[in-house]
């Protein structure tokens, strides 16, 4: 068992090197830090640039190998090295995981929740109104893209708090900058940031969770366990519950260390819109930003997300499922 | 009837437009069995689902099911969930979809205690423990807290049976509780229901498609067809005086032990109707040789012929009580040798038939067959041995032994010979096919075919060896290509083999199985089980093959369909000279069709020799107890039977005993004596020839009459 | 050597009334026509196509075309869905973008499918080393952001080189069905007719491409159709953010984020774009279900 991990763990550690080494090698031949420095006004001498450009490790006159050995044995002694105006990567980094944690957790945990139960239900009255009803909304949920979605619930929020003359939904941010008003305040003026941003998180979930735990439980409708436990004398009710619900759970509950590892960097358009600065949002501006390092850290950060994302689903699954579990 | 705990009346059963079950009636005693036996689609399972009201909910029922006097049909789901489990109770046919994956086996009977009785948590477990005893699992308080995955099939069935007696029922019915298992266990399994009648009192329906088991365990049987019942009354009225001709064929065509092929089986032509589309008169009407007019305009009620005796047949009474055999009835031709020479050509005349082509079953007498010794060996396999990892965990996923699934096999196959290779699940008999199939180096040991060692052959050799060797599948369902029509599937071999236009062969190899050449357009699918076996077959026979492997080739099917495809392959075998590996499980079947015969037991073989030396007097004590195990479709000799009961399940392979393989189940070494244990212990028995090429593995065999 | 007695030989009546049997194809077809849902998406991607290929056709205003005596103005007459700030036609940039976007769908889902299914199956097959290497760059592929490498990419797809987009979406669409492929691809391979087709003496190519394709060409249609959808939708985000479809050209993505900006007070700046995505998508999503229900009856809805 321990060997087994043992090799597990090396062939991540692998993956990550080589995908974080690949992102590397890319961003720093097409991104240009020295543009940055080039559009200032006045244009500094290139002669400081270079020497800035040297100091962050970004000069693109030194040869790229060269840059990467540097790079590399930053990372392996724990320095994922500077932005390009000489910040430090990995306090960037910090600050931005957090955000993007408060942000999509309450979103995840409250779509994959509902979906499940909505999905549940409809199956178990399969053709019935609530399973056409549930069916039609996540098909039309579904095809509509983040964008769109995010940017509607905007529209509609603007819209609802000119006509109720208040400040209901709070569409940018966090929380607002310079906010006074106490610690039960300052929570309720973080809820009314939070709220528009989790529904849309929480929307696309609930359709995707909806469907799938519907298939999954029309599969084991008709088990013969099923049957089994109607047999002992159970109701149909309590047998569905106790011995359908427990077990269609099983693929749900590993999506859900799945999804919830690829949105620590894939929540981005959701932050971009509500203007929260998580990883997401970061993702895009280190590009902007022409911000090698940056690009590289989170690169990093994403593989390592979604390999813990695998290993967490498969654990989970071991765990929830004796089937597969180690004899 | 005012002693029956359970009676059906009229029950019919409806999904949308397809009647499953029409106007089935009967009723049970306390500590009565009723057997009630048919095919496949015979509407058996859903009779008996229909009276426990567990029924999808788009079916629709109607008649009557009266327990204890109380009407089922109908009543609330509060009334009927009391009534589950606790009056009456189900054992299901597979025991490990049956349970709830997740869940531990303990907590599963412990559940079925505490839906019914007011006791504690504690309490419930407790008696789970017992229960689990009670139907002979050994260490039931450690085995409770095992889930259902880590049960062989046969615990799975006694835990299931554990859960039906848990609240002392007074019907159990039992929906086939024992096809999925191997024989062995078959026999352990019915001791165990036995058991469990004794302990409750209980009435049992026992519903199954093996006539052998209901000979030996039914006071009644009832025969169901087309979703009707059409011969009903004590077993051995329905064995010994059966009156309808569907009832004679059913029995005709069972292979059995005790009769090998003096005895030829009598296949019932055509298949069941569909249950969508029925015939107006009586359903079996279009396969029986018996119908007259009068069949074909309304279904014969079925009516009372002898006392206790019901039969639907309009011609039960001519028919009368000592009617005719099987073979008369079907009109096939007596032992061998009793007609002349050449075989009529029946295939031609019979195409306008959708089922299955009566095949010629009269044989020409071979032209001088050289004896055994002198005939070229086909076949030649030597201390064969095939090892693979045995791994666990589906996502940690690693070694944890090794499986010897094969661990040195001999035998030869001779010239138009059919060696039976026999043996329970888990004893390496696939794997030894597998292996030679490969042709390929094998891990120890050797493969000779046609008088090549596999070892050496160049790939255009290998190829050509293929050409002369082929191979017919278990489930032809699963070896046809269900993306190909019939004509490229039996044209595939000759493709890959380089023939061009091979439109006409095809034709040709249709006819030769019995099968329509118009057909060669159509797709697997449309087709029956024994049909799609005979495509699977004309395929093997597309290149001219000397040597057929053959895996399970009939156990997919009924009994009806399977004794046409064993003749087919019986009469093909004589006409073009054919030599078979024939793998089976079955010995009955084996025993019909092979002239040798090897029996295989954890990867080795325990005895070899020719089939009638073999089944009349057994030396091996496995082979005695197999033997023993295989219930005979004739209620006065199955019960007169001494069963040798094996203990236990197979060993694991990955950890075979020391010694002798057998000897940790073994009846013989339990009556042995300390001193002459120690050689079972000690030394692996080797197959000792013991008289002429009849061997057995055994340090002590003796000669044993079982059958 | 044996040989078939004589009279097998007879030559049967050479193709009498050969059987009609309805193809897998047809009945297929008929099975997904039969649904509501499939009529419905098979409709409504029939009609995005008619619009963004002939809607533009005897419309005076092209894409490129800018009204500069008409900016921000709401729909009319001469502007069926209104202006834009810039003075272009909004009826004419959706249905460009709409072009873009179904070909770019289309594009990258079958090529991203071919190349699963051709990686998967040899993977699944051959198994050993060739399944090792195979699945080792799948992983990579999938711990790779992909965002982030094409948004890093863009520049390159500048200048009318947006077949390189579609590649590069392409190589990062497969890896997830390349390993369901090479699962079911195991599977099979268990069969006992590739078993049959192996001792028959077939070589392993063919039966990958005779047997072993055919028999998951259900799963792929049903994989590239439900591709197409997540082809446009990274499409979008990807131009939502200038990383996409690079200018002159445009494409949905490009118009949302520039329309979402003046949505409140401009609605069809914004509207139309993001209708014409949800549509499309929709559609494909809808076509896509209804195939998987008609390849395989059984596995959902029993009706």
């Amino acid at each position: 068992m321990a060997a087994f991990l043992l090799r597990r763990l090396v062939n991540y550690m692998v993956l990550i090197a080589v995908a974080t080494s690949l992102a590397y090698m890319l961003a720093a031949t097409a991104l240009s830090p020295r543009s940055n420095y080039e559009g200032r006004n006045p244009r500094p001498p290139a002669a400081v640039i270079d020497a800035q450009l040297s100091r962050y490790n970004l000069n693109d006159h030194t040869p790229l190998f060269e840059r990467y050995l540097r790079w590399a044995g930053g990372v392996l002694r724990g320095d994922l090295g500077s932005t390009w105006n000489g910040d430090r990567v990995d306090a960037e980094i910090g600050r931005r995981i957090g955000v993007t944690l408060r942000l999509i957790l309450l979103g995840v945990v409250l779509g994959s929740v509902a979906g499940v139960l909505v999905g549940a239900y409809a199956a178990v009255r399969q053709y019935g109104w609530f399973d056409r009803l549930s069916t039609a909304v996540a098909f039309v949920v579904l095809a509509i893209p983040t964008v769109v979605l995010a940017n509607t619930l905007i529209i509609g929020a603007v819209w609802l708090n000119d006509h109720l003359g208040a400040q209901i939904f709070l569409v940018s941010g966090e929380a607002t900058p310079g906010f006074e008003g106490g610690v039960a305040g300052g929570l309720l003026d973080r809820v009314k940031h939070l709220v528009l941003p989790t529904v849309s998180l929480a929307v696309g979930q609930i359709a995707v969770y909806s469907r799938y735990q519907r298939n999954m439980m029309l599969d084991v409708l008709d088990a013969d366990f099923i049957r089994t436990a109607m047999a002992k004398g159970l109701r149909r009710r309590t047998a569905l519950v106790k011995h359908a619900l427990r077990t269609a759970l099983i693929p749900a509950v590993t999506y859900f260390a799945f999804t919830f590892g690829s949105l620590l960097v894939g929540a981005t358009i959701t932050e971009s819109v509500f203007g929260w600065h998580g990883m997401g949002e970061e993702l895009v501006a280190s590009i902007r930003t022409n911000d090698v390092n940056t690009v590289a850290a989170i690169s990093c950060f994403a593989a390592l997300a979604v390999l813990l994302a695998s290993l967490a689903s498969d654990v989970l699954h071991a765990v929830l499922d004796p089937r597969v579990r180690v004899g | 009837m005012s002693g029956a705990v359970l009676e059906v009346r009229d029950l019919e059963v409806c999904f949308g437009d397809v009647r499953a079950v029409r106007g089935v009636s009967y009723s049970v005693e306390a500590g009565e069995v009723l057997g009630i036996v048919g095919e496949s689609g015979a509407g058996k399972s859903v009779t008996s689902l229909a009276v426990m009201g567990l029924l999808p909910r788009h079916a629709k029922v109607a008649g009557s099911v009266l327990l204890h006097g109380t009407e089922l049909l109908g009543a609330p789901e509060k009334d009927l969930a009391a009534f589950r489990g606790k009056t009456i109770s189900m054992v299901f046919q597979d025991p490990l979809s049956a349970m709830t994956p997740v869940y531990r086996v303990g907590d599963q009977i412990a559940e079925a205690v505490r839906i019914h009785q007011k006791v504690g948590r504690e309490r419930a477990a407790e008696r789970a423990v017992e229960l689990l005893d009670l139907v002979g699992i050994p260490n039931p308080r450690q085995r409770a807290k095992a889930f259902p995955h880590e049960f062989s099939g046969g615990m799975r069935q006694r835990a299931m049976i554990a859960m039906a007696v848990a609240n002392d029922p007074d019907v159990i019915i039992c929906d086939e509780p024992t096809t999925a298992l191997d024989v062995t266990i078959q026999a352990q399994i019915l001791e165990v229901l036995k058991k469990a009648q004794r302990e409750t009192g209980a009435a049992i329906v026992l519903i199954t498609h093996d006539l052998g088991v209901v000979a030996g365990f039914a006071d009644r049987v009832l025969v169901m067809y087309a979703g009707r019942q059409v011969e009903a009354g004590t077993v051995r009225d329905v064995y010994y005086r059966s009156r309808m001709p569907y009832t004679i064929g059913l029995l005709g065509s069972v292979p059995r032990l005790d009769a090998g092929k003096r005895l030829p089986l009598v296949p019932i032509e055509g298949n069941p109707p569909s249950p969508s589309c029925l015939p107006p008169g009586c359903p079996f009407e279009p396969r029986c040789p018996m119908a007259i007019d009068e069949c074909g305009l309304a279904e014969p009620p079925l009516t009372e012929v002898a006392p206790g005796h019901r039969a639907a047949c309009v011609r039960a009474d001519e028919i009368g009580d000592s009617g005719p055999t099987p073979a008369e009835l079907f009109d096939v031709g007596g032992g061998s040798g009793t007609t002349g020479p050449g075989f009529t050509d029946t295939t031609a005349s019979a195409d306008a038939e959708g089922g299955a082509v009566p095949m010629p079953v009269a044989v020409p007498p071979f032209p001088v067959r050289l004896p055994r010794e002198r005939r070229d060996v086909v076949l030649e396999v030597e201390g064969l041995a095939k090892h693979h990892p045995l791994m666990k965990g589906a996502i940690f996923r690693r070694r944890v032994g090794t499986v010897h699934a094969v661990d040195g096999v001999s035998f030869e196959i001779r010239e138009g010979e059919t060696l039976g290779l026999v043996g329970e699940s888990g004893c390496g008999k696939t794997t030894a096919l597998m292996e030679i199939l490969e042709l390929v180096r094998p891990e120890r040991g050797r493969v000779v075919v046609f008088g090549r060692d596999t070892a050496t052959l160049t790939p255009r050799e290998r190829m050509a060896v293929r050409r002369h060797m082929q191979v017919v599948f278990q489930d032809p369902l699963a070896s046809l290509d269900p993306r190909m029509t019939v004509h490229d599937l039996v044209g595939e071999p000759l493709a890959a083999h380089g023939y061009k236009d091979t439109g006409p062969r095809v034709r040709r190899l249709l006819r030769l199985v019995g099968l329509d050449p118009a057909d060669a357009a159509r797709y697997p699918q449309d087709f029956s089980g024994g049909q799609r076996q005979r495509i699977a077959i004309a395929r093997a026979l597309a290149l001219e093959p000397r040597l057929i492997v053959l895996d399970e080739p009939v156990s997919a099917l009924d009994v009806s369909i399977q004794a046409g495809v064993i003749n087919l392959l019986e009469d093909l075998g004589r006409r073009l000279g054919l030599s078979y590996l024939f793998v089976a499980h079955d010995l009955a079947v084996v025993r019909h069709i092979a002239d040798r015969v090897a029996v295989m037991y954890l990867g080795r073989i325990a005895e070899i020799g020719q089939v009638d030396q073999v089944y009349e007097a057994p030396m091996h004590p496995y082979t005695q107890a197999l033997l023993s195990a295989i219930p005979i479709p004739d209620p006065d000799k199955e019960r007169e039977r001494r069963r040798i009961l094996l203990e236990g399940d197979l060993p694991s392979p990955a950890n075979p005993p020391s010694g002798c393989r057998f000897r940790t189940r073994c009846p013989k070494f339990k009556v042995l004596g300390d001193a002459r244990r120690v050689r079972c212990v000690e030394e692996e028995p080797e197959v000792r020839m013991l008289e002429g090429d009849h061997g057995a593995a055994c340090h002590y065999a003796e000669k044993l009459d079982v059958v | 050597m044996m040989t078939l007695p004589e009279e097998e030989f007879a030559e049967v009546q050479a193709d009498a009334e050969r059987l009609r049997v309805p193809s897998r194809t047809r009945v297929v077809a008929g099975r997904f026509f039969r649904t509501r849902q499939g009529r419905l998406g098979f409709g409504l991607l029939v009609f995005m196509f008619l619009l963004a290929f002939l809607g533009p056709v005897l419309y005076p205003w092209s894409y490129t075309d800018m009204d500069f005596s008409a900016f921000m103005q709401p729909p009319s007459l001469d502007h069926w869905f209104g202006t834009l700030q810039t003075g272009s036609d909004v009826y004419a940039v959706t249905l460009r973008g709409a072009q873009k976007s179904l070909i770019v769908g289309l594009l990258v889902a079958v090529l991203s499918t071919g190349l699963a299914a051709v990686v998967g199956s040899f993977a699944g097959y051959f198994l050993g080393w060739t399944d090792r290497t195979l699945m080792w760059v799948a992983d990579l592929l999938l711990v790779l952001p992909a965002f982030l490498i094409l948004a890093i990419m863009s520049p390159l797809f500048t200048g009318g080189r947006w077949p390189l987009f579609v590649i590069m979406l392409a190589l990062f669409l497969w890896m997830v069905t390349s390993k369901i492929v090479r699962g079911m691809t195991k599977a099979i391979k268990e069969r006992e007719y590739i078993k049959a087709a192996r001792f028959m003496g077939v070589p392993p190519s063919a039966i990958i491409f005779r047997h072993v394709m055919p028999n998951l060409a259900s799963l792929l249609i049903v994989d590239a159709t439900l591709n197409v959808s997540a082809a446009i939708l990274t499409e979008t985000s990807l131009s939502y953010f200038g990383f996409g479809i690079q200018p002159p050209d445009v494409s949905l993505g490009g118009l949302i984020a520039d329309g979402s900006r003046t949505a409140l007070y401009a609605p069809w700046t914004f509207w139309f774009a993001a209708g014409g995505l949800i549509i499309t998508i929709l559609s494909v999503n809808l076509i896509g279900d209804s195939l998987r229900d008609a390849f395989d009856p059984g596995a959902k809805g029993r009706a």
